[in-house]
């Protein structure tokens, strides 16, 4: 159903549209900073377009729109607003599908967790960006810091309560984020996970919700792992 | 609830002098654990009460929160600098988002190696000039209100101001092009909360200097 067609017929109409209308993500067609965005869209069954930037003239142009605040990509389009930082884009999603907890304290303990899982993946992100001699090494930290940091920590929350969920109980964005990142890191190093049965659990309860489900299947919005073609396109319009 | 709220750091500004900003202008109290050596670091990551080995740390309402962007979040939710919905959340989060981003080139500077430092002061100039500043007063001119989101003051405002003075620290007349700024970081200075933390003898602390990059090195390296 094409909304742009509906011709509204009081404020109260246009109001319904505003809020209606899919989100548009504004990225180039890769990982990058907007993957996490995908993901909790996904999860949270929110359906949504996608412009992909392909040259740095598409980038300038968006600038030049005066529709990247900070002049910067990921930016999404979410009822009536153009937002951009990742962290305001997740944190919205999660406030709208009611995946933040239930109180400000339960808030505060999934945007701690959620921030350890962040300084994870920004790493995982960010190493195929660098200089090639620094890969290794940059490789050498994820894992290293997977292994003797973050899912450490993770594994001590769930066997601290138990619960399906990291925290409250219920399903909240830090889950679908640390999922992702167990993902991320199976595809640098399948071994690491091995020793963390609660996160391998959490990680097959998450993939087994059907929105998850359906993300994780072929066809769907969730880009490939990185490759030196997106890397150099990611150069070529961002650096 | 009762008690007040503990933070866990070095002796000086780096990832924490934001929440001082945050905690002292929402007219909340708090005591500081110092840290004066590796040894100090090594017994709290011992005593497990560092949830990824770093700090911040602040312990406030028997949680021993770690992450500055969950130790904000909690101080804006719990004194109401935070909006009155989720739309205004997200505009505040976009903002401060914006504002960590900058101040992040600020912090860390000091602790970069010396001759590396000239190099980030002109990017800083740059991105404060050309970037932030212009995207802040443009909202400040949009709706001609006295705060950045819902006239009301939310922990972008605080959080702005206390980037307005840091960029000013390294760059004095850095907003002289941005009214609006100005007059937010007047109207922010004269809180009476703020006021009593620009003030000598506060918790604020003085600027990052060698002396705490040497410090740091030792605790952190």
């Amino acid at each position: 159903m094409n909304l742009h067609f509906i011709l509204p017929k009081s404020p109260k109409d246009q109001e319904v549209i505003v809020m209606a209308g899919k989100p548009v993500l504004y990225y180039y067609n890769a990982r990058g900073k907007m993957e996490s965005i995908r993901w909790l869209l996904a999860a949270a069954g929110e359906e949504f377009e996608e412009k992909f930037m392909k040259t740095r003239e598409d980038l300038e142009k968006l600038r030049n729109d005066g529709v990247l605040m900070f002049q910067q990509a990921p930016m999404v389009e979410i009822d009536g607003m153009k937002l951009v930082q990742s962290r305001a884009i997740l944190n919205y999603i999660a406030n709208k599908h009611h995946l933040y907890g239930k109180d400000i304290k339960e808030r505060a303990l999934i945007d701690m967790y959620a921030e350890g899982v962040a300084d994870l993946n920004e790493m995982i992100i960010i190493y195929p960006f660098g200089p090639p001699e620094g890969k290794d090494a940059s490789l050498a930290q994820i894992k290293d810091k997977a292994k003797t940091r973050y899912f450490p920590a993770f594994e001590k929350v769930l066997k601290s309560h138990g619960q399906d969920y990291l925290v409250g109980n219920r399903l909240s964005k830090v889950d679908i984020l640390l999922v992702e990142l167990l993902y991320n890191v199976e595809e640098i190093d399948p071994t690491i996970i091995t020793s963390f049965p609660l996160l391998q659990a959490l990680k097959t309860r998450i993939s087994s919700l059907p929105t998850v489900k359906k993300f994780l299947q072929p066809g769907s919005q969730r880009k490939p792992p990185v490759s030196e073609e997106s890397v150099a396109e990611g150069k070529r319009i961002f650096f | 609830m009762a008690g007040k709220p503990k933070l866990h750091y070095f002796n000086g500004r780096g990832r924490m002098e934001s929440i001082r900003w945050l905690l002292a202008a929402a007219g909340v109290e708090f005591e500081e654990k110092c840290m004066k050596t590796r040894e100090d670091l090594e017994k709290l990551r011992k005593d497990g009460v560092l949830m990824f080995q770093q700090v911040p740390m602040v312990e406030i309402d028997g949680m021993k929160l770690v992450q500055t962007r969950a130790i904000f979040n909690y101080i804006a939710d719990k004194h109401n600098l935070y909006g009155k919905d989720i739309k205004e959340r997200a505009l505040i989060d976009m903002y401060t988002e914006g504002i960590v981003d900058l101040n992040e080139l600020i912090l860390t500077r000091p602790f970069l190696p010396p001759e590396e430092q000239e190099a980030k002061l002109a990017q800083i100039k740059d991105k404060a000039k050309n970037r932030y500043f212009p995207a802040f007063e443009k909202v400040l001119k949009s709706h001609g209100q006295d705060y950045l989101v819902g006239n009301k003051l939310s922990k972008a405002d605080i959080l702005l101001v206390e980037l307005l003075y840091n960029v000013e620290e390294l760059n004095p007349g850095a907003t002289a092009s941005f009214p609006l700024l100005q007059a937010l970081k007047t109207r922010i200075s004269n809180l009476p909360t703020v006021k009593k933390f620009l003030q000598p003898g506060s918790q604020r602390n003085p600027p990052d200097d060698e002396k705490c990059r040497e410090e740091a090195k030792i605790i952190f390296h």
